[in-house]
């Protein structure tokens, strides 16, 4: 057990320190606040793809990938300390984790030649941007109730249907899209996998307004898109192995993701410092002080946690269940800090209009963590997942497994 | 960075999991509930054979030279057979503090005897309620020693104690007693574990002899220490005690089917997982800086400490919740753990004085100041 770097893992984070240097300036706290992975308008996607480009130039873009696709073989772990080098320096937000983390491994898997020469290296310089068509009105947590349908058309195919929740859709020139192409048999075995262009006027994106006022999602019409045959992603009605490789990739991206998203608990000493409570400096009331000893343990532990899973990921296993538990954790934890930052910076005027910057701060934190919560599995299926695949408790009932989807 | 156990580690956890495992049993465990008579000696004797007991004592002492990572294996291990043995005081206290601040004459005296099982050196430290070492009224004047200590751990066990109490300059320091000595009174108090005794320990003018090394701050990294080892002996019976709901979840049928199969209970035994693997993972980082001397071991101490303590009190109450009306009796398993988890909050000091120091330790940061 050894916390620090070994001598191969100094030196990388030399080099990639030497690097983001020479290429980027170090935060100083008065950055504009961000998104870690959402852009919210042309400007910051532009200035994505831009250090994104350079980035891949220097040969530090999808640094987990395999040389043979441009990357850099580089460890689990070599890409924590990238992403805690590069988060010290004011960068863009990262708009292309769907396609290198989720995309780009999938294609690398199920792909064809062709399909892998197109999607890859464009990928990989920012070039293309990926979004990821899954959720659908009636399929969220049950994604493979999907309903969109593609059908053959001699040598090509025709898909209509709507999708929603696809983050980043509105910027995205290309998507990973989900369709229901035999409702003839069970649900899981009658989908298919394909690659479409978000550009084709048959697609038509709306963005949709979440609780924080922002928009980084999206719903996405699609009607009547004709792709070739030689869109699909793997083979017809293997839609649902397909979409497992990229829904275990999106935990990996998670895994090795900033494993704490949003505020710090040490923030809110910070701000405790600045404020009153009963007459007195906030942090020197016992409550406040319990509740923020209570927040720098749990986020921590979800800290190391993430680092337990960079060991094994390390050592050869798979990406496992264990990212359950930080997806589990971290979004309460998110949601209860920020409405503790909202309460010790909110007088009355904080919460119901923005008085100063802390009141802003928290108050989008409050309002972003919910998100946390939902997307990519929500806190639910993380507990059913952690109860049946990590403690082995028997299975939800089940009434759609065996019966064709048509007669659901 | 390794945030896992080498080869080497895991082999000696498995090696101490099959020998306690074959002592240590629960039956044991209620049978010594029910007689009062809680230190399983036995257990002690299979360690102290095994050369379990100088695990991270020097060679030169009779130990194996092993660090903090092998004993919180050890500990680990302990906890999850819920062995009625002195782990905690002796190995993850007494015999680090000798070996920072004692003498040579004392390690040599002393050390030798802990690896044979012969020695148990009792931790007396609380009095009055509290821990922290500014609080001491326990007094040595001219190697004499008065004051009440409670709770002391295995202390009518024990044939010695170290114990903090005021110098003559008023500085809180640890004194080695021998507890046969004259001026030594000791009564066994009643624990919420009987299986693991406690006692309060009167000294009326009780001969002692001062470790040198310590002060008020090496107590402290002793109390760090100890929290971070504890944490492993509190996730190991967490993890028991999970393991056996989550046994007794897939057998017990209600409503056609096992009620592990219904999201009130699946999903309850998922958040006692998770809260699990969040102090397991704090603890890690714990037994990292404690092996390593980082400077982060007072903060790292803190949130494995309160992670622990978090995770055992929700895993005890709920697997006893689990178990239904079986889980409310004196002859099942459940409130072993229970009793337990109470007593090993006990004995380093509850959340609050833990919150305390973490918040502390993080105001002093320099970003805190701004």
């Amino acid at each position: 057990m050894d916390f620090s770097d070994s001598p191969e893992e100094a030196t990388f984070r030399a080099k990639a320190r030497d690097w983001l240097n020479a290429n980027a300036t170090l935060r100083d706290g008065s950055e504009k606040a961000q998104d870690h992975f959402m852009a919210r308008d042309a400007d910051e996607v532009a200035r994505a793809r831009d250090w994104q480009a350079r980035k891949a130039k220097a040969g530090w873009a999808g640094l987990t990938w395999p040389r043979a696709f441009g990357g850099r073989d580089a460890t689990p772990i070599e890409q924590v300390i990238w992403n805690q080098e590069e988060g010290r320096y004011a960068v863009p937000p990262n708009v292309f984790l769907i396609g290198i983390g989720l995309v780009g491994p999938t294609v690398m898997i199920h792909g064809t030649q062709s399909q892998k020469t197109a999607v890859l290296p464009r990928a990989l310089t920012g070039e293309d941007i990926w979004c990821q068509l899954f959720s659908e009105p009636a399929a969220g947590s049950d994604l493979a109730g999907i309903r969109t349908r593609a059908r053959r058309d001699g040598d090509d195919w025709v898909i209509s249907g709507q999708k929603v929740w696809t983050s980043g859709a509105h910027y995205s020139s290309h998507g990973i899209l989900l369709a229901r192409t035999d409702p003839q048999v069970p649900k899981h075995k009658g989908m298919t996998m394909f690659l479409v262009d978000m550009s084709d006027p048959a697609i038509e994106t709306r963005p949709i307004r979440q609780i924080s006022g922002g928009a980084s999602f999206n719903e996405v019409f699609i009607d009547d898109l004709r792709v070739p045959d030689s869109a699909r992603l793997g083979g017809e009605s293997e839609g649902w192995k397909v979409a497992l490789t990229t829904l275990m990739n999106e935990r990996f991206s998670i895994s090795v993701g900033r494993a704490s998203g949003g505020a710090r608990a040490e923030e809110l000493i910070a701000l405790a410092a600045r404020v009153e409570r009963n007459g007195r400096p906030a942090i020197q009331d016992g409550e406040v002080r319990a509740r923020i000893a209570d927040f720098v343990a749990r986020q921590r532990g979800l800290e190391f946690t993430s680092y337990r899973v960079m060991t094994s990921l390390s050592r050869g296993d798979a990406p496992g269940e264990e990212g359950s538990i930080g997806k589990l954790l971290l979004g309460k934890l998110r949601q209860e800090m920020g409405a503790f930052g909202l309460e010790l910076a909110g007088t009355a005027a904080g919460v119901s209009a923005v008085a100063d910057d802390d009141a802003a701060r928290w108050r989008n934190e409050y309002l972003t963590a919910p998100g946390n919560r939902i997307a990519g599995g929500s806190d639910e299926i993380q507990r059913t997942i952690i109860g049946e695949r990590i403690l082995g408790l028997p299975p939800e009932m089940r009434v759609d497994k065996t019966v064709p989807f048509s007669e659901l | 960075m390794n945030f896992g156990f080498s080869e080497e580690q895991d082999t000696i956890r498995e090696t101490l999991a099959r020998m306690l495992g074959d002592h240590a049993t629960l039956e044991v465990a209620h049978t010594r509930l029910d007689s009062g008579e809680g230190f399983d000696t036995a257990t002690w004797s299979a360690l102290a054979e095994g050369g379990w007991l100088g695990l991270a004592m020097s060679e030169a002492h009779g130990g194996s030279g092993m660090g903090a990572v092998e004993l919180a294996i050890l500990a680990e291990e302990v906890g999850r057979c819920m062995a009625a043995v002195p782990c905690l005081p002796v190995l993850c206290m007494a015999v680090p503090a000798l070996q920072s601040a004692g003498t040579e004459d004392q390690r040599r005296s002393l050390l030798p005897g802990i690896a044979e099982g012969r020695t148990i050196i009792a931790m007396a430290l609380a009095e009055g309620g509290g821990l922290a070492p500014d609080t001491v009224s326990a007094k040595v004047a001219q190697g004499r020693l008065s004051g009440q200590k409670s709770p002391v751990t295995f202390g009518a066990e024990a044939t010695h104690a170290l114990v903090a109490a005021t110098d003559e300059e008023d500085t809180p320091r640890l004194y080695l007693a021998d507890l046969t000595a004259s001026g030594v009174t000791t009564s066994a108090l009643d624990p919420i574990d009987r299986t693991r005794p406690t006692a309060e320990i009167v000294f009326d003018n009780a001969p002692v002899e001062l470790l040198p090394g310590s002060d008020p701050a090496a107590i402290y990294r002793l109390l760090s220490g100890a929290a971070v080892l504890a944490a492993f002996e509190q996730i190991g019976l967490a993890g028991r005690a999970l393991a056996l709901t989550t046994a007794y979840a897939g057998e017990r049928h209600a409503f056609g089917r096992p009620i592990g199969g219904f999201q009130a209970v699946k999903h309850r035994l998922a958040d006692m997982f998770a809260k699990i693997e969040l102090a397991r993972s704090n603890a890690f980082f714990g037994a990292w800086a404690l092996a390593s001397g980082d400077s982060r071991l007072p903060e790292a101490a803190a949130v494995a400490r309160l992670s622990a303590l978090d995770a055992v009190q929700f895993v005890t109450e709920e697997s006893i919740q689990l178990h239904g009306g079986i889980g409310f009796t004196w002859a099942a398993d459940p409130h072993l753990f229970l009793r337990r988890g109470w007593q090993l909050k006990a004995e380093l000091g509850p959340a609050v004085l833990w919150r305390e120091r973490l918040i502390d330790n993080l105001a002093d940061a320099p970003w805190a100041a701004s």
